[in-house]
């Protein structure tokens, strides 16, 4: 009788340890995850200030060897970059986007929305030897819309799910209201559907633009990149992530040292997009 | 008054129209719709049909830019493991085998580490701390590949270098894993970055996942008596084929990681057994050398690289979604 009862605590205690056990475990994994955020960030931090000065956001890249200079061309160049991006991307991924809610209910629309998500899993790099088929191999020269039409390919998916998402979350009563007014469908959903669920899509945007601005794979070789100013797009043209790259694998002190400047521009220009979006989507959830 | 008559105008118009005029040929198409409604319906589609065919042009585009090396190197292009560009012989063998051990080491990493994130999200942290860690694991997913790259070559490598390595090849002198120089750049650095890179998409696919375990699910397991972990347990067994959907998912971006990976590498197309050894991925060779090709046969050859690495991510990420689709929806459609 003891011998039982003494099994059945040992059973009882040897459970309630692994589980003690087990949960701290999943704990340590959560801070372990932390771990490279909190060194990279660190490291960004500390080792961009150094250069971060006004003439990085107003002056030229300079020759090796002289100190100073800036990556006015870069950063401008990135925000042309997604621009065009945007200006393809957007579009494409509002409209397939409302289609996939309004009227894809078939099987047509249920392929569309899987491609989609196997689109957003395909390796940017790809993604830019397709531009570079597509636009370089024609044209017989790098160019800046190259580049930003990688980046729309890229940021089609994401634009497209959410705007699909945002859409199925406006309530079916508002439909029917603007349809028994006599409105038109295509009116009501427009006018209707769309601008109720407009900041949800503004946040689809966002992330798609976000995300662009920290490509580098697909630009290497579609807008090659540029010491020069340059605004023509038919041009190639310099971006934050690629002089991040060509600094960083340089033997300068000088570029490695601007290389962590740039990270660091490049990780406050995404964040103040993505801080927008944070912004837009709680006023959403308190109105 | 005035109303009623008009109504009864209208009708008369109608019925006199029908009489004189057969249905124009736009009215035959519309059938009873509006005309904004056809136009409107078709250009989503359009732009949606855009979406769909992209891929399938993707595609197209990658095999008729390669068809010069798909025509003179035939399977050998997979098999063959030389990469020579001077003697234009491409064989892509060294280049897959870079590519499968880093991801696959990688993921040997990041996965339980991922799940066990997932599993403290969504089964053990209280909402307090749910939150914030999920929105910090996302910034992690969200941080641009180069920045990674940035970080490897000037704290990574330089820690494995002067600590990690020599510490290795010190405790293990006879393990074939730990051979040759300790450069730092090389598979280890790669594998140690991948596995940073995909345990947030691990994580937080695995999170969705396990959250979309029906609560019934564990309060039976309570009701029995069960411990928090053996209610984890019975929801891991739950969620199974979607967690391996997540794995996969994780793998496709393995695979395709390239900044990063290219940055600390090493690059060098050479099939070695030692960890420390330089090494190649398919996407970091297309990142390296794509500006460098010359020759007609060099650029077809990379970009028959990339058809390669489009195809294999395609399959793993169809295969990966189908999983996650059918765990997501098992129980939206059997709810309990």
């Amino acid at each position: 009788m003891e011998i039982k009862s003494n099994m059945k605590n040992f059973n009882y205690y040897r459970r309630k340890s692994t589980n003690y056990f087990m949960i701290s475990i999943s704990f340590l994994s959560a801070l372990v995850t932390l771990i490279p955020l909190i060194f990279i960030f660190y490291y960004t931090i500390s080792k961009g200030i150094a250069n971060l000065n006004l003439n990085f956001f107003t002056k030229l890249p300079t020759p090796v060897g002289e100190s100073g200079g800036g990556m006015v061309n870069a950063i401008v160049g990135t925000l042309i970059l997604i621009g065009i991006g945007g200006g393809v991307g957007i579009p494409v991924g509002i409209l397939s986007g409302t289609y996939l809610s309004e009227f894809g209910h078939n099987k047509f629309g249920f392929l569309v929305r899987f491609l989609t998500d196997v689109l957003s899993g395909i390796p940017s790099i790809v993604v830019g030897v397709v531009a570079y088929t597509l636009v370089v191999l024609p044209m017989k020269h790098f160019s800046a819309l190259a580049g930003g039409i990688a980046l729309a390919i890229l940021m089609i998916p994401t634009i497209t799910r959410t705007t699909e998402e945002m859409i199925k979350l406006v309530p079916q009563s508002y439909r029917e209201a603007g349809l028994a007014l006599g409105i038109p469908k295509w009116k009501t959903t427009i006018s209707i559907v769309l601008k109720t669920a407009w900041k949800g899509i503004a946040t689809g945007i966002l992330l798609g633009l976000s995300r662009a601005a920290g490509e580098t794979a697909p630009l290497l070789f579609t807008t090659l990149g540029n010491r020069f100013w340059s605004t023509n797009v038919f041009q190639p043209i310099a971006s934050l992530t690629v002089y991040i790259y060509e600094y960083s694998t340089s033997p300068f002190k000088d570029w490695n040292d601007q290389a962590w400047t740039a990270a660091l521009v490049l990780i406050l220009l995404i964040s103040v997009l993505s801080l927008t979006f944070r912004i837009i989507t709680r006023s959403k959830y308190k109105s | 008054m005035n109303e009623t008559s008009d109504l009864i105008k209208a009708y008369l118009g109608k019925k006199d129209k029908g009489k004189n005029d057969s249905p124009s040929f736009i009215k035959k198409i519309l059938g009873n719709g509006n005309i904004g409604d056809f136009i409107f319906e078709r250009l989503t589609l359009l732009f949606a049909l855009l979406v769909f065919l992209l891929v399938l042009f993707m595609g197209w585009q990658m095999y008729s830019n390669s068809l010069l090396s798909i025509k003179k190197f035939g399977f050998h292009f997979l098999a063959n493991s030389t990469w020579d560009p001077v003697s234009e012989t491409f064989g892509a063998l060294p280049i897959i085998f870079g590519t499968v051990v880093s991801s696959f080491l990688g993921l040997l990493i990041a996965v339980p580490l991922g799940i066990s994130v997932a599993v403290f999200l969504s089964e053990v942290s209280p909402n307090w701390l749910e939150k914030p860690l999920s929105f910090l694991t996302e910034l992690l997913a969200g941080i641009p590949s180069v920045i990674y790259g940035l970080w490897g070559i000037f704290v990574l490598v330089p820690w494995l270098r002067d600590i990690v390595e020599p510490f290795l090849q010190n405790e293990f002198p006879n393990s074939p894993l730990f051979q040759g120089a300790t450069y730092g750049f090389g598979m280890l650095a790669a594998v140690i970055i991948l596995a940073i890179m995909v345990l947030p998409i691990i994580s937080s696919i695995s999170r969705d996942i396990l959250k979309s375990v029906p609560d019934s699910q564990r309060e039976a397991a309570y009701a029995l008596g069960a411990t928090k972990w053996e209610v984890t347990k019975i929801v891991l067994g739950n969620a199974k084929s979607g967690l391996l959907g997540a794995i996969m998912l994780g793998l496709g971006r393995a695979i395709g990681e390239t900044m990063a990976v290219t940055m600390v590498i090493g690059n060098s197309p050479k099939i070695s057994s030692s960890l420390f050894d330089p090494g190649y991925t398919m996407a970091s060779v297309l990142a390296n050398e794509f500006t460098e090709a010359t020759s007609d046969l060099y650029i077809n050859a990379l970009i028959e690289l990339a058809l390669v690495l489009f195809i294999i991510t395609i399959i793993i990420n169809i295969l990966a979604r189908l999983l996650v689709w059918s765990t997501e929806r098992k129980w939206k459609l059997n709810p309990i």
